[in-house]
């Protein structure tokens, strides 16, 4: 059967991983190129290389870092950030993307899943969702997680799914760096209404809090967490090996 | 030298940086002077069947890699490029192939069990059914990254690897020069390098 995935969630800031890391027997810290190969040893399943600049040039140099990443990386790669028209999408793909998540792009204009969908394939587009609770009601989250759309939040992944985006990264603001568990509640809401891969992001702090989604939400694809990996708070071979003791099928 | 042949289907930069990383001499071409001077041939492919094979006799490629692959080169289909090697598909349709290798390309769509979701995608065990040169390197324990919603059947003959999504599926093939991979070996980690290190061998 097909096993779980843990994906390491990268934010890359003018070429630059941001939000300081520290590992022992890397030399750059935050080379994207030095970081996605640690992840890539150390059994990651997947790399997301998240684009944060705002700057032409920074991106410029973002889609340079990519190329680099995906000639010395050989496990699928996804792309985020900024991604707004389909010249966007053509532009990472080029560099080695496997696949492009949208987010705000995607509630300024529903079509580009579609289009992207059809040009590249479903399994291509990743819809990416930042949900908070408004008044026991899921919102969507535009702007990294300032801006409330006003959206409810259930049907505007399913409607995104419908338009062909063939996986759902999402990511709860409210667990968000709580480190208490993911949300298995909201979790639960999206698995159930869509049949692609859904992606857990937001609330990781320990190994048991992917033993508890996996086991707790089996429908639940990957889990995607930045922070712990970065900081070695969580190391891969360690979580993979307590998820297999679990008899959650993972790749070792 | 390893020539992958470019018929404007895919992105083949992640291929040809695979090779270039096992220390392979690689080079992405469509013209059929170049890529006869290859040593072994990739035929790689995503996207639908039936617009693949119109690209591929476009221009003329579909004969090229049939009579190449008659004298014996070794070829390699990835992912549809596998799929294009069989007799026909009903993807959308019914399309003919290559018919490099006995067996059909069918949907997965009915054939497993409704809540599995489609396509199957992420990293799954490859079952070696058959010995097949491809394997060579290879331990005991191995997944590999699919991305699929077609699979082949009714190539027993050629079958050397399965992977289990509902049903055991078809991952590998292999009869004689002519060797085929349903996953992505450039997407599968240490254990895809070391399928393409031994079709390189091959090649030598």
């Amino acid at each position: 059967m097909i096993t779980k995935r843990i994906i390491p969630c990268l934010d890359v800031k003018n070429g630059r991983v941001v939000k300081g890391v520290n590992f022992e027997g890397l030399s750059d810290v935050s080379s994207p190129v030095e970081l996605g190969r640690y992840y890539s040893e150390c059994g990651a399943d997947e790399l997301v290389f998240y684009d944060i600049t705002a700057s032409a040039e920074g991106r410029a140099l973002f889609t340079d870092i990519l190329r680099e990443v995906a000639k010395t990386i050989f496990i699928p790669l996804t792309v985020g950030g900024g991604i707004n028209t389909l010249d966007d999408f053509d532009r990472v793909l080029k560099c080695g993307a496997d696949k492009v998540s949208v987010n705000s792009g995607a509630i300024r204009n529903p079509e580009l899943i579609t289009e992207a969908a059809k040009k590249y394939g479903d399994q291509c587009v990743v819809i990416s969702a930042d949900v908070k609770r408004v008044d026991g009601v899921f919102r969507v989250f535009a702007k990294g997680g300032r801006e409330n759309t006003g959206m409810e939040a259930i049907s505007w992944i399913k409607s995104c799914v419908e338009r062909g985006a063939g996986e759902v990264v999402l990511n709860s603001i409210d667990t968000d760096g709580v480190k208490g568990g993911f949300d298995l509640e909201m979790l639960k809401a999206v698995s159930d209404v869509v049949n692609v891969p859904v992606i857990a992001s937001g609330g990781a702090g320990k190994i048991d809090d992917f033993v508890e989604l996996f086991n707790t939400l089996p429908k639940v694809d990957a889990g995607l967490a930045a922070s712990i990996f970065h900081f070695g708070e969580v190391r891969i071979p360690d979580l993979k090996k307590v998820l297999r003791d679990n008899n959650i099928n993972v790749r070792l | 030298m390893i020539g992958i042949i470019d018929y404007g289907v895919g992105n083949l930069f992640s291929l040809k940086s695979s090779f270039e990383a096992i220390g392979e001499e690689v080079f992405v071409s469509g013209n059929k002077l170049e890529l006869r001077e290859a040593d072994g041939l990739i035929l790689p492919g995503v996207g639908a069947f039936e617009d693949a094979i119109a690209k591929l006799k476009e221009n003329k490629l579909d004969e090229f890699v049939k009579e190449e692959a008659a004298k014996g080169k070794p070829l390699m289909g990835i992912c549809l490029g596998m799929q294009l090697l069989f007799e026909k598909s009903f993807e959308y349709g019914e399309h003919e192939g290559l018919g490099l290798l006995n067996g059909q390309v069918v949907p997965m769509l009915h054939s497993i069990p409704a809540e599995l979701k489609i396509p199957h995608i992420g990293w799954n065990a490859l079952h070696i059914t058959k010995e097949c040169p491809l394997f060579e390197k290879l331990g005991k324990d191995n997944c590999v990254y699919f991305v699929h919603s077609y699979y082949a059947e009714g190539c027993d003959d050629s079958l050397c690897a399965t992977t289990e999504y509902g049903k055991e599926l078809t991952a590998a093939v292999f009869k004689d020069n002519v060797y085929g991979c349903q996953f992505h070996p450039e997407k599968s980690g240490e254990v895809g390098m070391k399928i393409l290190s031994s079709f390189s061998a091959l090649c030598k």
